[in-house]
């Protein structure tokens, strides 16, 4: 039994349908990835599953519960974070309490789980009294990540995490991401950098237009030529 | 020293528009509106107060009651009305926060009647010191300010809902999809707001007198503030108030006394040409 | 009340309802056609009414002005200072966000009201300006036969208005502008400038609203600070515009009626019924009927009395 199941979607955002009938499974411990051309509907999938956009048919199931069209506050209770693409910091607050914001519904000694954050995440040990505003886009995609995983989720939703980075960071996010995944915990990811992200994954989706074209391992989807046609080099 | 006297001054107004401020800025980067009937939030306080003190009560005593009753009206009006509207357009809110204006003000009217009114008829002799007078009651007001804003920091700074409350104002959908309990904090957004306003109207109250339309008058120099610190930006609303009171009474000295509104408004504007995001704003519209 | 006393007292409702009439069309062109929040309402009014009655009232040496123009002259005048101040306040603030508009508006407003009250030179400061001329008082002498043509003048100017307003709205100036309201990205994807068509709506409205106040003006007779308190007049103008339908010229016109009997209405009952120390007080029992009525319209119909016309037909 996947951890994740989305089966057959069909919606958007109140207008068209963006999403045609798309499917796709995450297992426990899996790293997924989705790619695609612009347009084909990758991100508006992720957020459906998190409740960001709105479903008029087809079904979300996550831990054998059903969480079709849940709202946002409701699906991180159940144990999935969701990392936006932009404004995905506080910046008037500190590191330390964006993470903080993070685990806002719980409470008692948190110092655990900061601890493992800033393990993770090094750099932001040192920059902990620091708006996130000031930080670089790299640094600030730590604190954003970061800023999902103190609730320990089960499933990590991340919206094209490496967008507009330099490559170093580049890199050194995608490494983390790595060992994320190697902790346990299961990522969903949309990505535009799709070469290196299916790399790391253990399997990838393709979308083209709101529906499913290819799936398969993420091995197998780089060694594809229709798919390297269609978009790789990005 | 003439500028020095009017510099006071403007501390002690910068106080009271810094406390309207503070409100309306959590409110206006929360609820993405611009809250039109903070100013007669404030003159619904300094009312309340003075239903107090007219059978007998101690200013100081009425305050803390009339702060409970001032929260109260707000979070009634949430209720009523503005919750029931966030889902549509927000100009409508604003439309709606008018009107809510108006009702508030018509409401004193019709039970003080519209002459001015005082908490004390007692004169006040001023101190004097290093050449510079202040009114007793100045001076409290500035102590009660400067009281008030350290707890604010406090809040905002050292208790979880505080944080919240920031984060919230910094960016609503991000809070909500981290989890954080947002309708808890709009609650308390509009307590928060409300008891700062109700201190601002009461020490308007005290340094000029009360009439229905005190609140009314101060919303534009409280949003200058506002505007020029950034909306959603707490510290801002403090440095945006104290300038806009410092540059509001130290006009004077080039201009009749009549216009000092104009100058909160001219430094609205220029804001909102510059840069609209305000002095601390982070380029978020 | 004898008939004739009722008889006056209906053509000066309908003269006042017609007025408001001016004002809530001009307000429509902003709010309804292209979606600016102008609290600012009272601003033009001032001007419209100030600038008839420096132009028409007759010659003096306190203020500026009494140059004992035509009363026509006057209403052009009007027109033409409204217009430029909404021009000078428009390329100031329209590229904003609308609650700015709003905030700017409101500060507007404010100013306006300051210097004619303060800037004795120009106004006469709060004593105000008497002795603005009804137009034709030269021929027909004052007396009731003046305030009928008036209301008729009044009726006329209406009715024009509203034809060429239908007639903009359905053109297809007043499609660029309901595009404009409704989804910016979508407009300027049309090359069409938005600040630009907003620009022309923000003058036009307010045009219209300084003719309205010139209108009251030379009708009232006399202009003051004080004689109105301008948020009555403001508030009063936006809520017959939502009660009657924004959007909708004819819901304007509508709204201006209804609100204006309850209005009226109230004023009557109050001055019958109750005490005069009270009187004050009911004035704001009056307004704060308004504003519930206003709240209540927003929660439940908050289109208003008459939707607007879907777009394109009639």
């Amino acid at each position: 039994m996947s951890l994740l199941t989305v089966r057959e979607i069909h919606g958007g955002y109140g207008g068209e349908d963006i999403l045609k009938g798309v499917s796709m499974t995450v297992d426990a411990g899996e790293m997924v990835v989705i790619v695609g051309p612009n347009g084909a509907g990758k991100s508006t999938a992720m957020k459906a599953v998190f409740g960001l956009a709105r479903l008029r048919a087809g079904e979300v199931v996550f831990d054998s519960q059903k969480i079709t069209n849940f709202r946002p506050d409701r699906v991180v209770h159940l144990g999935v974070s969701y990392v936006p693409q932009e404004n995905n910091v506080f910046p008037s607050l500190t590191v330390h309490e964006n993470l903080e914001m993070g685990a806002f519904i719980l409470s008692g000694d948190l110092s655990a789980r900061f601890e493992r954050i800033y393990e993770l995440f090094p750099p932001l040990k040192e920059k902990r009294r620091q708006p996130a505003g000031a930080l670089s886009g790299g640094q600030r995609q730590m604190v954003a990540m970061g800023r999902a995983l103190m609730l320990d989720p089960k499933l990590l939703l991340l919206d094209e995490p490496t967008a507009g980075l330099s490559p170093r960071f580049v890199e050194l996010i995608f490494d983390r991401i790595r060992e994320i995944n190697a902790q346990g915990v299961s990522i969903l990811m949309v990505e535009q950098n799709a070469r290196a992200a299916l790399q790391l994954a253990h399997r990838g989706y393709v979308l083209v237009v709101g529906r499913n074209r290819v799936e398969d391992t993420g091995a197998a989807l780089l060694a594809n030529r229709e798919v390297a046609e269609m978009f790789l080099g990005g | 020293m003439e500028i020095l006297q009017l510099a006071l001054f403007g501390l002690v107004l910068g106080g009271i528009i810094s406390l309207g401020a503070i409100g309306v800025s959590l409110l206006f980067g929360i609820l993405r509106f611009a809250h039109f009937a903070h100013g007669d939030l404030m003159t619904v306080g300094a009312y309340a107060a003075l239903a107090l003190v007219a059978v007998g009560w101690p200013l100081w005593a009425a305050f803390p009651v009339a702060v409970l009753a001032g929260i109260l009206v707000a979070l009634a009006v949430d209720a009523l009305i503005y919750r029931r509207l966030r889902r549509t357009a927000p100009v409508i809110l604003l439309i709606s926060s008018v009107g809510v204006a108006l009702i508030l003000r018509s409401l004193i009217q019709i039970i003080w009647g519209a002459d001015t009114q005082v908490y004390d008829q007692a004169l006040q002799f001023p101190l004097r010191f290093w050449g510079l007078r202040l009114k007793l009651n100045q001076l409290y007001i500035l102590l009660g300010s400067v009281g008030l804003v350290m707890l604010v920091h406090v809040f905002l700074q050292y208790t979880k809902l505080g944080k919240a409350m920031r984060a919230m104002a910094d960016n609503p959908d991000l809070a909500k999809l981290s989890g954080i309990n947002t309708e808890r904090v709009i609650l308390y957004t509009w307590c928060l707001g409300a008891g700062l306003a109700v201190a601002a109207g009461i020490f308007l109250g005290v340094d000029t007198r009360l009439q229905p339309t005190m609140g009314w008058h101060l919303l534009l120099p409280v949003f200058a503030a506002t505007i020029l610190g950034g909306i959603g930006k707490p510290y801002g609303a403090i440095v945006g108030g104290m300038v806009v009171g410092l540059a509001s009474e130290l006009s004077t000295v080039v201009l009749p006394p009549a216009y000092k509104t104009a100058v909160a408004f001219a430094i609205m504007v220029v804001m909102l040409i510059v840069k609209p995001s305000g002095l601390f704003g982070g380029g978020k519209r | 009340m004898e008939l004739q006393g009722f008889i006056d007292y209906g053509v000066f409702f309908i003269t006042f309802t017609g007025i408001y009439a001016i004002f809530a069309l001009g307000l429509n062109v902003q709010w309804g056609f292209t979606g600016l929040f102008n609290i600012g309402v009272a601003a033009f009014w001032a001007v419209g009414s100030y600038t008839t009655a420096i132009v028409t009232s007759a010659p003096n040496e306190v203020y500026l002005g009494g140059f004992g123009l035509p009363v026509a002259l006057g209403w052009v005048a009007a027109m033409v200072t409204s217009g430029i101040l909404a021009f000078l306040v428009g390329i100031l603030t329209l590229r904003l966000r609308e609650d700015y508009l709003a905030i700017a508006s409101i500060g507007i407003a404010e100013i306006v009201r300051l210097v004619f009250k303060n800037e004795e030179w120009l106004t006469n400061g709060v004593r105000g300006i008497a002795g603005v001329p009804r137009p034709l008082e030269g021929w027909l002498g004052s007396g009731d036969g003046l305030f009928r043509v008036y209301l008729v003048l009044v009726v006329g100017l209406v009715v024009l208005l509203y034809f060429l307003l239908e007639r903009a709205r359905r053109s297809p100036w007043g499609r660029v502008l309901r595009a404009v309201r409704e989804d910016e990205a979508a407009a300027s994807a049309c090359g069409k400038s938005i600040v630009s068509f907003r620009l022309q709506a923000f003058v036009a409205g307010s045009m219209i609203m300084g003719l309205g106040g010139a209108v009251y003006a030379n009708f009232v007779g006399f202009v003051s600070p004080e004689a109105f308190d301008p948020m009555y007049a403001t508030f009063l103008v936006w809520v017959m515009l939502i009660a009657g339908g924004s959007g909708n010229n004819g819901g304007a016109i509508l709204g201006c009626f209804i609100i204006w009997v309850i209005w009226s209405g109230t004023e009557l009952l109050i001055n019958l019924y109750m005490p005069p120390e009270l009187i004050a007080r009911g004035s704001a029992l009056r307004l704060l009927l308004v504003g519930v009525l206003l709240e209540v319209i927003l929660l439940t119909r908050p289109a208003g009395l008459l939707p607007e016309p879907r777009t394109g037909d009639r």
